[in-house]
């Protein structure tokens, strides 16, 4: 499980390098330059990436320290 | 000036505010805990939207925009959407390790946690004192986009000395009253104004530039086009920036925000909703940075930091402007949780550690943080006056703040996960960092001097109305052109115009002249002689009071006489 999430976050680093856009400067719906359009989509898979983390990998020590700390 | 007035307003609620945080913080314990981290007693949502709000200042929606505007969208992957992925990580790994640390040993700052790590004051005391210093621009360019807002929004009126002073003195306020508590509030309900200004101001601008889609083709078959894409962009750079967002470990104010929440369950919705916060403020501005370039072209790099303000107010009526200008306010705002981390640093790391606390009380403590806090201000405000127009805000803080930060997250990494590693390494890796900073800072100066520059038009000739040395466009001037301005028999209307030009052109063009070419007829032209800088023509429309109401879309102001657009005419 922890080398899959690893390899999920590594491979997610590396999509943020689309070098495929680098020069194209077409339009996604007729106003949003392509290279835009790909980032916005980005952030939106770094939201999902993380929601796979906090509910896969969260640290559940520290949830104990919090009800110690409680 | 309604614009002003609303921003005015905005400044009262937020200082309001800041002093509710005193009244409510007063009942309490009125110790450092409460004062420097709110007893760690944030609720999730406060949690969410004081952390993003924090991290968003002036670069947020001034910088970026104006950044856009000249390098294009691939501003947007290089700090929004690398930063989307790479903050939460790093609250997921980092932040959350430093919150239970804190808690179970009463760290306030990171520093707090160096110096336990590696049973070493001098180690915690050389940190302090560089993220300290590293922390000042940072703070600088919130001062320096409040001037240069204001100064925009109200058309000249309140200059940009004026307006700093009121933004650094309204932060220094809340800050002061309301500690941690009034911070994270005022934050709270500045990342929902700004949060509401990106698609607000969207939407409406859409509207009024015909529509982004001819827009953007425009641009994609212009001279400009380079814009849409990353071309001119290293791919080296675009890598490397990809570290920057590791700033956030090391940023104090993030690090002691981090110490807030009252449950470390709470950074579980920060790290989701992380990204797509980022996604809401930074899509928009830097999407109309790049809409800008056609609309208001010739910028220089220092008026493109208020691109955005004049997209504004070109294109909303006044009040809208005045909203939408509260919403820009509240970013660049942000610098107040630098402030107190700055001056939660001082106090706890240096005036604390070193027998302050022991020596005057716990009530002192937070006297001596309130003190830092107005120092921390003044001198801030100082430095953001002898910066004006010599600094660009994105590549200020890109240099010395968030480089020098992002190399200290190695330190960071090794307290938490390097079990061998030691106070020595620390010293070294922070040595390092204080060493690129430094060199850094030195061939930026030497690189500036050697750098290819355009052609100047010397500055004498210019002013008398000589003739042009540059081979500019043929263009009436001087003398001559006085002359017409003394045969023109409408000297108040004129008076009127020639100040409201120099006014409006205060903020493009310093120094500058400005000159008449035609008589003030309903549209007429204005040209304005810059020393060592092309001419610039300005239209000038005459507007009475009925007619201002339906010219309000395009005007850049409410004044009888109104400056619809200019243009340089060398380009």
């Amino acid at each position: 499980m922890k080398i899959g999430l690893a390899l999920l976050v590594a491979a997610v680093l590396v999509l943020h390098h689309d070098i495929w856009n680098w020069k194209d400067a077409s339009l996604v719906f007729g106003f949003l330059p392509v290279g835009l359009a790909y980032h916005v989509g980005y952030s939106l898979l770094a939201s999902g990436t993380m929601a796979i983390l906090v509910k896969y990998a969260w640290p559940k020590n520290l949830d104990d320290d919090d009800e110690v700390a409680a | 000036m309604i614009p002003a007035i609303i921003v005015f307003a905005y400044l009262a609620v937020v200082l309001y505010i800041g002093i509710f945080a005193f009244r409510k913080g007063s009942t309490g314990s009125g110790s450092g805990e409460d004062f420097f981290v709110a007893s760690r007693k944030l609720g999730p949502m406060v949690f969410l939207l004081s952390i993003f709000g924090t991290n968003m200042t002036a670069v947020a929606i001034l910088g970026s925009s104006g950044f856009a505007y000249q390098r294009g969208i691939g501003v947007y992957a290089l700090m929004a959407s690398s930063s989307g992925i790479v903050i939460p990580l790093t609250l997921w790994l980092i932040g959350t390790r430093l919150w239970s640390l804190g808690k179970k040993h009463g760290h306030i700052t990171q520093v707090q946690f160096l110096r336990d790590r590696w049973e070493s004051g001098g180690i915690g005391t050389f940190i302090a004192i560089v993220t300290a210093l590293m922390l000042v621009p940072y703070i600088i360019i919130g001062v320096m986009g409040g001037g240069s807002t204001l100064e925009t929004i109200s058309g000249g009126l309140v200059p940009y000395a004026v307006g700093g002073a009121i933004v650094a003195i309204t932060v220094v306020a809340y800050v002061f009253f309301g500690g941690m508590r009034g911070t994270a509030w005022v934050n709270t309900f500045q990342t929902v104004l700004f949060l509401a200004f990106g698609v607000t101001a969207f939407t409406l601008i859409a509207k009024s530039v015909g529509g982004f889609p001819a827009t953007m083709q425009a641009i994609s078959e212009g001279p400009q086009s380079f814009l849409l894409t990353r071309e001119r962009m290293p791919a080296e750079e675009f890598f490397s920036y990809m570290f920057i967002p590791l700033s956030a470990v090391m940023f104090p104010h993030i690090a002691i925000m981090c110490m807030t929440a009252e449950k470390v369950t709470h950074f579980k919705r920060t790290v989701v909703l992380y990204p797509i916060c980022i996604l809401l403020i930074w899509l928009p501005s830097v999407y109309l940075g790049v809409v800008a370039s056609k609309v208001i072209p010739g910028l220089s790099p220092s008026e493109a930091n208020d691109v955005i303000i004049r997209l504004l107010s070109q294109n909303t009526s006044p009040i809208l402007a005045g909203v939408l200008g509260a919403g820009i306010m509240a970013c660049v705002m942000a610098s107040d949780s630098q402030i107190l981390a700055l001056s939660t640093v001082f106090t706890e790391d240096l005036f604390a550690y070193y027998g302050g606390r022991k020596k005057f009380g716990p009530k002192a403590e937070v006297w001596a943080g309130r003190t830092f806090i107005v120092l921390i201000g003044l001198v801030s405000y100082v430095i953001a006056l002898a910066l004006k127009e010599k600094a660009n805000i994105f590549e200020l803080a890109i240099r010395f703040a968030f480089s020098g930060f992002a190399a200290l997250a190695p330190v960071m990494l090794a307290a938490l996960f390097w079990k061998r590693s030691t106070k020595w390494g620390a010293l070294a890796a922070t040595l390092w960092v204080v060493g690129c900073v430094f060199a850094n800072w030195h061939l930026t100066n030497i690189s500036d001097a050697i750098a290819p520059k355009p052609p100047k038009r010397p500055a004498a000739s210019a002013m008398r109305g000589g003739p042009a040395a540059g081979g500019g466009p043929a263009v009436q001037r001087g003398p001559q052109a006085v002359h017409q301005v003394r045969r023109t028999r409408n000297q108040a209307a004129l008076r009127r115009l020639r100040a409201m030009a120099q006014r409006l052109l205060h903020l493009c063009w310093k120094p500058l002249r400005v000159v008449l070419q035609a008589a003030p007829q309903k549209e007429c032209v204005l040209q304005v002689l810059v020393p060592a800088a092309p001419e610039v023509q300005v239209r000038v429309v005459l507007v009475d009071q009925a007619e201002r109401r339906s010219h309000r879309h395009k005007c850049a102001s409410s004044h009888s006489w109104v400056i619809c657009s200019y243009a340089d005419q060398s380009t």
